[in-house]
């Protein structure tokens, strides 16, 4: 096992159901310490590649190791090293919390002697000391998916993977599990699927979009928005002579275009939406090739894309890509 | 086998914990209280030829088909339809520790049961102060012959749990199955039909997975090695089929 490789190398990764294909050639690689959010529509092929990375499916061809170790030959030493919580977080109804961690932690090879003070130290972690005597079933989803978590990051594996950790949570919980996964940054590798989006974005350091079973973007939030727009939006409201604006901004940066005007309000002020290719903040810029008294500026602010609209933006660019070909077979 | 131990004294707790291990016992140690009784008054009435011990384990097929199938049905199919199996499954135990463990545990409680039952004899010998009530020899071969076959009876239903996510699909089949060998075995036995001479090999196999005829032969004190080995290779191949079966489902998941 090499230390100082990725955590997840998967290569060329391709699996079927039944003649559909759910992953087609996915290839991407996770460095160590580091947090990834998997994004992706409904039937994407995200749970099914998390199940491939953590050995519980086989994969038809590609290569996945963990840790350097290969998944398809040493199944067995790569479950030693991830922490799983799979999607609908499954626990058994009838057992109590501590009895259940204490029976996945001796599962999973934790030292008798050890595994007493690492359940405190979970329980504490995931605020759960109040329910460690209560039977599963009988807990609130904010708890399971809490005893899910703490189960996962129990044998404290190099590796981490949640499928949809944060579903069901209220925001007071889902700010305790962001906190969490935060706080796992440096040591542990962790890779987390949500539809939240904010969230990812908020707690990885990188995004993978997957549509369709191919990755269709990745990076980080920022890259990717610079990748699926190109250009900062900027959006004013403005009174003055709008045939006095192109000058203006031609002044500033060549670049700089209206994007749309809105009509006046009855103060003469109207919406502009303006675009430059320039990613630097131009804002205070801006505000000053904007004089008074040819204008007046009541409002001025960038509009930053929310990892939705890349989100949204790349699946669609996909879906383009696909239905392009089979248009044009067509026609 | 590292994790064998802890899956399989995991599973006897569960069962232990389960209103339905509960319910099970108490149903058969009932039914079972009542054939005793019966037996005793046919004794008390009118002297017989043989001993009460070998006339106690001829029921035996009425609790098999019905208990084990109880105790079984939700080894498999719950955790699949829980998809607790998942979790499981992603640690670092096999599929072979996991449904030994699951029939280890389900062996054990089916043995527990049937053992509690020899008190029955214990109380008879105690308030009869006649030692020829507890014949030993009938009684040993009895519950040995509940212990050999109930290692086949008891994989058969781990089998049955293993190809559905329904647990009460997994205790028709478990029950249906074990009918067919014990009930069925019996019928084709006594059947005249399977005389005939081109139907020999047919018969042949017929007698020798005779359930009925091996309960005799272990009660008269007959223990043979090839009824031993009929039971521990059908043992074998009902749990290689239902370890296939989880990890087929896994591979068509």
């Amino acid at each position: 096992m090499s230390d100082s490789g990725p955590a997840i190398e998967v290569s060329h990764l391709v699996k079927t159901y039944g003649g559909v294909t759910a992953v087609g050639d996915i290839s991407f690689t996770v460095a160590r310490g580091e947090i990834v959010g998997f994004l992706g529509p409904n039937g994407a092929g995200k749970s099914t590649t998390m199940r491939i990375l953590t050995g519980y499916l086989p994969a038809n061809s590609g290569s996945v190791s963990i840790c350097g170790v290969p998944v398809a030959t040493r199944p067995g030493d790569v479950k030693k090293r991830i922490g799983y919580m799979p999607e609908n977080n499954p626990l058994p109804e009838d057992m109590r919390v501590s009895e259940y961690l204490y029976f996945r932690g001796r599962l999973k090879e934790v030292a008798r002697r050890q595994l007493g003070p690492r359940i405190d130290e979970v329980l504490e972690v995931c605020d759960l000391k109040r329910v460690r005597h209560k039977i599963i079933g009988q807990l609130s989803k904010g708890y399971r998916q809490r005893v899910g978590i703490a189960e996962a990051i129990l044998a404290e594996p190099p590796v981490i993977i949640m499928d949809e950790p944060t579903i069901g949570l209220d925001p007071h919980q889902i700010l305790i599990v962001r906190d969490l996964i935060a706080s796992l940054r440096g040591r542990m590798t962790v890779i987390i699927s949500s539809h939240i989006l904010p969230e990812i974005e908020m707690t990885c350091d990188r995004v993978l979009i997957i549509n369709q079973g191919r990755v269709v973007a990745q990076g980080t939030p920022a890259d990717l928005r610079r990748e699926m727009f190109g250009l900062a939006t900027y959006r004013l409201e403005l009174a003055g002579d709008p045939t006095a604006l192109a000058p203006a901004l031609a002044a500033l940066d060549p670049t700089f275009k209206v994007a749309a005007a809105g009509e006046p309000d009855a103060a003469g002020f109207r919406f502009l939406t303006l675009t430059t290719e320039r990613q630097d903040e131009l804002g205070e810029a801006l505000l000053r090739a904007l004089p008074a008294p040819a204008f007046r500026l009541r409002a001025l602010h960038r509009i930053q894309p929310t990892l939705e609209d890349v989100f949204l933006a790349a699946t669609r660019r996909s879906w383009d890509t696909v239905a392009a070909p089979a248009k044009a077979s067509a026609a | 086998m590292k994790h064998f131990f802890t899956l399989l004294s995991h599973e006897i707790r569960m069962l232990l914990v389960s209103p339905a291990t509960y319910v099970a016992a108490t149903l058969f140690l009932g039914f079972m209280g009542l054939v005793f009784t019966k037996i005793l008054e046919i004794y008390s009435s009118a002297p017989q030829e043989s001993s009460p011990a070998s006339v106690y384990f001829q029921l035996f097929w009425l609790p098999a088909c019905v208990m084990v199938p109880l105790l079984t049905m939700k080894c498999l199919a719950e955790e699949r339809r829980l998809g607790t199996i998942e979790t499981l499954l992603t640690t670092p135990v096999t599929t072979t520790e996991v449904v030994l463990a699951k029939f280890g545990a389900a062996y054990f409680l089916y043995l527990s049961l049937w053992a509690s039952t020899a008190g029955f004899f214990y109380i008879l010998r105690r308030f009869s102060g006649d030692v020829r009530f507890l014949d030993t020899g009938p009684l040993v071969g009895g519950f040995l012959f509940i212990a050999v076959s109930g290692l086949f009876f008891v994989a058969l239903g781990v089998f049955a749990s293993s190809v559905t996510r329904n647990q009460s699909v997994a205790g028709i089949f478990g029950c249906v199955m074990l009918a067919g060998l014990i009930l069925g075995g019996n019928a084709l036995s006594d059947s005249a039909w399977l005389e005939q001479g081109v139907l020999q090999p047919l018969k042949s196999v017929v007698d020798y997975s005779h359930v009925f005829s091996h309960r005799d032969e272990f009660t008269r004190g007959v223990i043979d090695s090839r009824h031993v080995l009929f039971y521990v290779s059908g043992t074998v191949l009902a749990l290689i089929f239902s370890i296939l079966s989880v990890e087929a489902k896994l591979l068509h998941a």
